[in-house]
């Protein structure tokens, strides 16, 4: 062995080559794991799809102006996103940091928990935006009309996905212990979940819980996936837009600062 | 005097603390390029903490460190991407194989496409992996995963490598074939810091060893140079029950040597020294050994490193 002379002269801030490494490390974990990964992403929401839509879609034929196939075929994309990212973000992230301490590993390498809190949430994205489309896809096989907006479906998911995976990880990093998940996810995410416009049109509920969605950047998601499916609506669609870009920045820097408290001593 | 850029490690006035636990204090330690140093000490002496300040994964509380002409923390990044780390703890992804774990630490060291295969395969004969280059990591024994660990601390070529413990809980085989990977290291140019508690390993591998106690370095020199300073070239061991130990301590203190207990027996240091009218009282219950680092150690801090 002979010691290497060509070294980096400078390293930046933030190091696409970083993100890099963590993302082709996310990559080759999950292509161990991608069927046991995809099945439970894609199955999950399609048992919604089909319990709700056959369901509950046999007593109502509209909702919102749309049939119910088609109100929850676009609304539960929003709920693969969320169980594909939100989960992701807090157990594989404590688990990595906690059990495995692969952060450790890769932080003692020239990557900075910035970089690794970006690649770890822009995996988490990715898949959400391949994930998230599952159950479009299978209720297009139930009736929904294929379009060219839902080509925008996977940049939604992801954008959505990016953000809950961030929040994923801001939880990890602030929780005493696994256990406690179950708080987050009862308290947290159910009530997100289901006040989100995936099951039922929002307007039935209470005027105060009508503001109060607006901090649900589900809800955003879900009426993005809508506007893009059956017609997009250009200056709402921009504040849903900004809405989850919001979101997605304050969960960067929340994940960050969480994270780095955790890692470094 | 040196400047700290000519070292490859400088540590001047280094402090880290938890909360009330001070981890290190106070810590002034140069190292060479191309040398190896053994930073000895027991379990909570610090050294893990210096390992973990050299990478920026700890921030030290007071003090100036500079690794690789580097300061660390502002530009660690710069220094992490010439050095190798090989942890105490095995941080290995269990789930992937040998050379999957080394192409995703090729790719965060920032090997170079062209040079990626070529760098895991020479990390994977470092490691003595080669052939079991594409077995999942939990189906390799626990010495197999240690030498992958190096691999991967080694996969970028680095000028420096940090060793925390690295045959901590192994078979002595595995040591020994531990032990000449670290000393080709050696032999090559690189920069070695390995902490160890373990006494021959430090002897056996360091050109200097680092003492430290409580968080604070407490000699530093050559290992024969630090025995024959405090504990000079051989050492006298009786063995017996407690009221002839004692009566071998009070009879060695009257004449100036220095004594250490190690569990049933008294060693005195200095046995050279001893006058032959105190050797024919003690009587030949005793065997004489070469004073070690740990004679050193004992005699400067009154606990044992291992």
């Amino acid at each position: 062995m002979t010691i290497a002379t060509d070294r980096p002269t400078r390293l930046r801030w933030m190091e696409p080559s970083a993100i890099g490494g963590v993302l082709f490390h996310d990559r080759t974990i999950f292509r161990r794991y991608w069927a046991s990964t995809t099945f439970s992403s894609v199955v999950e929401p399609t048992i919604y799809l089909l319990a709700f839509g056959f369901g509950f879609g046999s007593l109502v034929a509209v909702v919102a102006g749309y049939s119910y196939i088609e109100f929850l075929g676009t609304g539960i994309v929003a709920t693969a996103v969320l169980f594909s990212s939100a989960f992701a973000g807090m157990f594989q992230s404590f688990i990595r940091r906690v059990y495995q301490k692969t952060y450790d590993a890769m932080l003692a390498t020239p990557v900075d928990t910035h970089e690794l809190v970006t690649g770890e949430a822009l995996w988490i994205g990715i898949r959400s935006g391949v994930f998230g489309c599952a159950p479009m896809l299978v209720a297009i096989g139930f009736g929904l009309d294929p379009g060219p907006g839902m080509l925008l479906v996977p940049l939604i998911a992801f954008l959505t996905g990016f953000g809950f995976g961030l929040f994923g990880m801001w939880m990890s990093a602030i929780v005493p212990g696994i256990d406690s998940f179950n708080y987050v996810i009862s308290a947290l995410l159910t009530p997100l979940f289901l006040v989100a416009g995936t099951f039922f049109p929002l307007d039935t509920l209470p005027d105060w819980t009508l503001v109060l969605t607006q901090f649900n950047p589900l809800y955003h998601c879900v009426e993005l996936v809508r506007h893009a499916v059956f017609g997009i609506r250009p200056l709402l669609d921009l504040w849903h837009i900004a809405a989850l870009i919001i979101f997605a920045v304050a969960m960067w820097l929340l994940a960050t600062r969480s994270m780095r408290r955790r890692l470094i001593d | 005097m040196k400047g700290a850029a000519e070292f490859a490690i400088s540590m001047r006035g280094v402090t880290k603390r938890f909360g009330a636990i001070i981890a290190v204090a106070e810590l002034d330690l140069d190292i060479p390029a191309g040398i190896c140093i053994g930073l000895l000490g027991p379990n909570g002496a610090g050294k893990s903490t210096t390992m973990r300040l050299l990478t920026a994964q700890a921030i030290a509380d007071a003090g100036e460190i500079t690794v690789l002409g580097c300061s660390v923390p502002t530009q660690s990044k710069q220094a992490r991407a010439q050095m190798g780390v090989v942890p105490q703890q095995d941080n290995l992804d269990v789930e992937l194989t040998a050379r999957a774990n080394l192409d995703v630490f090729a790719r965060l060291y920032r090997i170079p496409r062209r040079e990626r295969e070529a760098s895991v395969v020479r990390a994977l004969r470092i490691a003595q992996l080669t052939g079991r280059a594409d077995t999942q990591v939990d189906k390799l024994s626990g010495g197999m995963r240690r030498r992958l660990l190096i691999g991967r601390g080694l996969v970028h070529r680095p000028r420096l490598v940090l060793l925390d413990e690295p045959t901590v809980g192994l078979d002595p085989q595995v040591r020994q074939e531990l032990w000449s990977l670290i000393d080709d290291l050696r032999t090559q140019g690189v920069t070695v810091l390995m902490s160890t508690h373990y006494i021959e390993e430090a002897e056996r591998l360091a050109d200097d060893v680092a003492m430290m106690n409580r968080g604070r370095l407490i000699a530093r020199d050559a290992p024969g140079k630090l025995i024959s300073q405090y504990a000079g070239e051989t050492v006298m061991e009786y063995f017996g029950a407690p009221d002839r130990l004692v009566e071998v301590e009070q009879l060695a203190r009257e004449v100036g040597l220095v004594t250490r207990r190690a569990g049933p027996s008294v060693s005195v240091l200095r046995a050279e020294q001893m006058p032959p009218s105190l050797l024919d009282r003690l009587g030949d219950s005793a065997a004489r050994r070469p004073a070690n680092l740990e004679d050193v150690f004992v005699t400067l801090t009154g606990v044992s490193v291992e």
